[in-house]
């Protein structure tokens, strides 16, 4: 009897076995379908065209024609966001010789980005880094770092480095944790703490437009569409509760246009440009010049080399400065606060 | 122990220490009256994170420069707390202290509590809790958050296991005890899961315990290691430290140990445990509290002292502001209370008493929190570039009332969890105390 008993529990055992193995064998096999499906309605059908690289290298490269200024779909908007522009490697120079704290970089970002006035994508920080050293003013954007410390520690993949150099910020994934901010060591971001400046007109808008589709206006509701559809390349519109930060303003770049600050510059401060073209132009005059020879001949530098953040901004000295620092802000001037 | 005990004389003592044992558990009017100010307090905790949620983080003091405050802080201080579980089940237990038995329980509860909250603190600290699934959905494993969220549930999961597991025999004897309520019989019988107290029985039971208790040991270093590669993953100045794990780790069982004298000193008084828990108790705890103060101590003293050697410009700003700046005497207060004086009081027999040591763990306990806001508050204050062109408010971090209240809020949770355990099941096993006064087969005499 007892020998029974024991047969019996053994074919049980072995028959939950074998039922747990086809169950995960069931399950394996039913994920590898649906990746091998999901991974073949993604797959692009269009024609490779070949391409060469910075690095001289034959690559094929989809003919998606992204290199173009072309305005993506709004439904696409952080696909393409989260896709860059293929072949660039976006970077900025900042000369600071020729800084006034005039501001109005702050001003058309903050004005692109809806940004209350206490929150800064780009700030202009009066400098002093010793005592007998002379004060400066230094534009200080995201650094959109190669080795981004805001990346790496995000928990959801909500910031982001695309492949053409620029740290985006995704407000629809983004959970508030806020501990980019703390890793961040160039004081880059901002939290949204209360609403948004503009919820309330980005409110009535979404009120508007789901009344326009409601009644069938297809063309105001396009016109509509812009405003209330969530653009990654720009955070806009922002949310409450979530990060925002200097974007290198991706969306202007999209259709072949300078970034905000960049243009807004009254003093030809900033050099914005592609690093594999090795060509930078300066917001101002228009003029594009040689990146490296830019960097060489007045000796260019990046901030906090040794943390290894490797930063996508480059400064210029504030060397022979074309503007004297105004003796009243020289008391305010206190670094590391 | 004896072990010439006859049975007329071990169930004699047997019923005593059930007796004893099982006199607090029950709903009472007392228990009544506490749940329901608590209850009343957490309400008002809860309307705190309702405005929070409404209106946005904002409503606590933290804006873009400090923007980790008070929850994270408090978040800390949680974890470390609960690390006293595993000091003393895993560390005491495995290393065959047998005199850990009536307190055992008390560290494990205390070590649920606040994992489980610590849990929930840190949604509190979240701009958009309602995401909290994005944690899993999008998960990047690079992200030391993934670590925390894995090692405390993990740990959390072991802690209520290295509860629950003790706690069988405990149920299995009392499940048909008259004394108990009813429905509290029924809810012993589900859960003691068939015990008998059968030799293989508690061969499973010895064997599954110890798995656990090693298991713990690896987790729970994890837990607050982990915690502690939050900051130290940075480049901030006063986080850059390599030896933040180990540095947490030992703050961690200072602040756990004074949290198990004060629950010790109240489960003492209000359950009328003075022969269980005995006064050598304390003087032993006492002693472990001396040893693992030291070994912070010395950590601390590593932390400050080789940065204010060097003085590198940064670390300079974050030193003057600690040691002799704005947050001075914050910063003296909890090295001389909360580490430096208990030290030497604990030295003396007479203090290792129950009296003085909760006074003096209160002072640790306090010190331990207000340590963990001194290492997250001041080095966000100075970040490697100079804080401009923002208002007043982003410069000087200043807690709100309703960030106040939403920790505690969190205090009061940690409370409720202890409380209700500690009706519902005896605080001291049963079992091990029967075992250790001789009492041999406790499950056959509490059947009869």
């Amino acid at each position: 009897m007892e020998d029974n008993s024991t047969n019996n529990n053994t074919s049980r055992r072995d028959f939950l076995q074998r039922m747990g193995l086809i169950a995960s064998g069931t399950v394996m096999g039913g994920a590898a379908l649906f990746a091998g499906y999901k991974f073949e309605t993604n797959k692009k059908h269009d024609t490779k065209i070949k391409a060469l690289t910075a690095e001289h290298q034959l690559i094929e490269v989809d003919d998606e024609g992204n290199e173009l200024p072309v305005q993506g779909k709004l439904s696409n908007l952080t696909y393409q966001g989260r896709e860059g522009l293929h072949g660039k490697r976006w970077v900025m120079v900042i000369d600071l010789a020729k800084c006034r704290n005039a501001r109005q970089c702050m001003k058309a970002c903050q004005g692109a980005h809806e940004l209350r006035p206490e929150q800064h994508h780009i700030n202009v920080l009066q400098m002093q880094d010793s005592e007998n050293t002379a004060p400066y003013f230094m534009p200080k954007p995201c650094q959109h770092c190669d080795n981004p410390p805001c990346v790496s520690v995000c928990p959801v993949d909500a910031t982001f480095k695309r492949p053409d150099g620029i740290v985006l910020i995704d407000n629809e994934r983004c959970i508030g944790c806020r501990f980019c901010v703390a890793a961040c060591p160039y004081s880059a971001r901002i939290f949204h703490w209360k609403e948004p400046l503009k919820q309330q007109e980005y409110e009535e808008n979404k009120a508007r437009y789901s009344q326009m589709v409601a009644e069938g206006k297809k063309e105001e509701a396009t016109e509509l569409e812009r405003k209330v559809t969530y653009d990654v390349e720009l955070n806009v519109p922002q949310r409450k509760g979530t990060i925002s930060k200097c974007l290198f303003s991706a969306d202007r770049l999209r259709i072949g246009e300078m970034p905000y600050c960049v243009s807004a510059c009254p003093n030809g401060v900033y050099y914005f440009g592609d690093e594999n073209e090795d060509a930078v132009t300066n917001g101002t005059t228009k003029e594009t010049v040689r990146l490296s020879g830019l960097l060489r001949d007045n000796a260019g530098y990046r901030l906090m080399e040794e943390l290894g953040t490797k930063p996508r901004v480059y400064y210029l000295p504030p060397k022979n400065r074309l503007f004297p620092f105004p003796d009243e802000n020289l008391l305010t001037t206190e670094h590391h606060s | 122990m004896d072990h010439s005990l006859t049975i007329e004389q071990q169930k004699e003592s047997l019923q005593k220490i059930t007796n004893d044992l099982i006199k607090p558990i029950g709903i009472d009017r007392r228990f009544h009256i506490w749940m329901a100010f608590l209850t009343m307090v957490l309400v008002a905790c809860l309307y705190a994170y309702y405005i929070q949620m409404r209106e946005g983080l904002g409503v606590a003091g933290i804006r873009d420069y400090v923007s980790w405050g008070m929850y994270i802080a408090n978040f800390v201080f949680f974890v470390a707390s609960s690390l006293i579980g595993m000091l003393i089940t895993a560390v005491l237990g495995l290393s065959g202290a047998k005199w850990i038995t009536p307190i055992a329980r008390i560290a494990e509860i205390i070590a649920i509590g606040f994992a489980a909250v610590a849990g929930l603190v840190i949604v509190s600290d979240m701009g958009r809790p309602e995401r909290l699934l994005n944690v899993f959905l999008y998960a990047r494993i690079q992200s030391p958050i993934l670590w925390d969220v894995t090692v405390v549930t993990t740990y959390v999961l072991i802690s209520i296991l290295l509860y629950f597991l003790p706690l069988i025999p405990d149920m299995g004897m009392l499940q048909r005890n008259p004394t108990l309520p009813k429905w509290l019989r029924k809810v012993y019988e589900i859960l003691s899961i068939n015990w008998k107290g059968t030799p293989a029985q508690y061969e499973i039971l010895h064997r599954s315990i110890k798995i656990m208790a090693i298991l713990i040991v690896p987790v729970a270093l994890a837990i607050h290691t982990v915690t502690s590669w939050l900051f130290a993953a940075t480049s901030r100045v006063g986080w850059d430290s390599t030896i933040f794990g180990p540095y947490f780790v030992s703050g961690a069982f200072v602040s756990g140990i004074s949290c198990l004298v004060i629950a010790m000193y109240f489960f003492r008084k209000n359950y009328k445990l003075h022969d269980y828990i005995t006064e050598d108790h304390f003087n032993k705890i006492g002693k472990i509290m001396v040893l693992v103060s030291l070994v912070y101590l010395y950590f601390n003293i590593n932390e400050f002292l080789v940065p204010g050697y060097k003085l590198k410009s940064d670390e300079a700003v974050h030193l003057h502001a600690l040691l002799a700046g704005k947050h001075a005497l914050l910063f003296w207060s909890v090295q001389l209370f909360g580490l430096i004086i208990p030290i030497i009081l604990l030295l003396f027999k007479k203090i290792r008493t129950s009296g003085p040591m909760l006074v003096i763990s209160i002072f640790v306990v306090l010190g331990s929190w207000f340590k963990r806001y001194l290492i997250v508050v001041p080095t966000q204050e100075h970040p490697f570039l100079p804080i401009q062109n923002v208002p007043e408010n982003f410069i000087i971090y200043k807690p709100t009332l309703i960030e106040t209240a939403i920790t505690v809020g969190s205090f009061i949770m940690v409370l409720m969890i202890i409380s209700v355990l500690a009706k519902l099941f005896p605080v001291i096993p049963i079992w091990e105390t029967a075992h250790e006064k001789g009492i041999h087969e406790p499950e056959k005499l509490s059947f009869d």
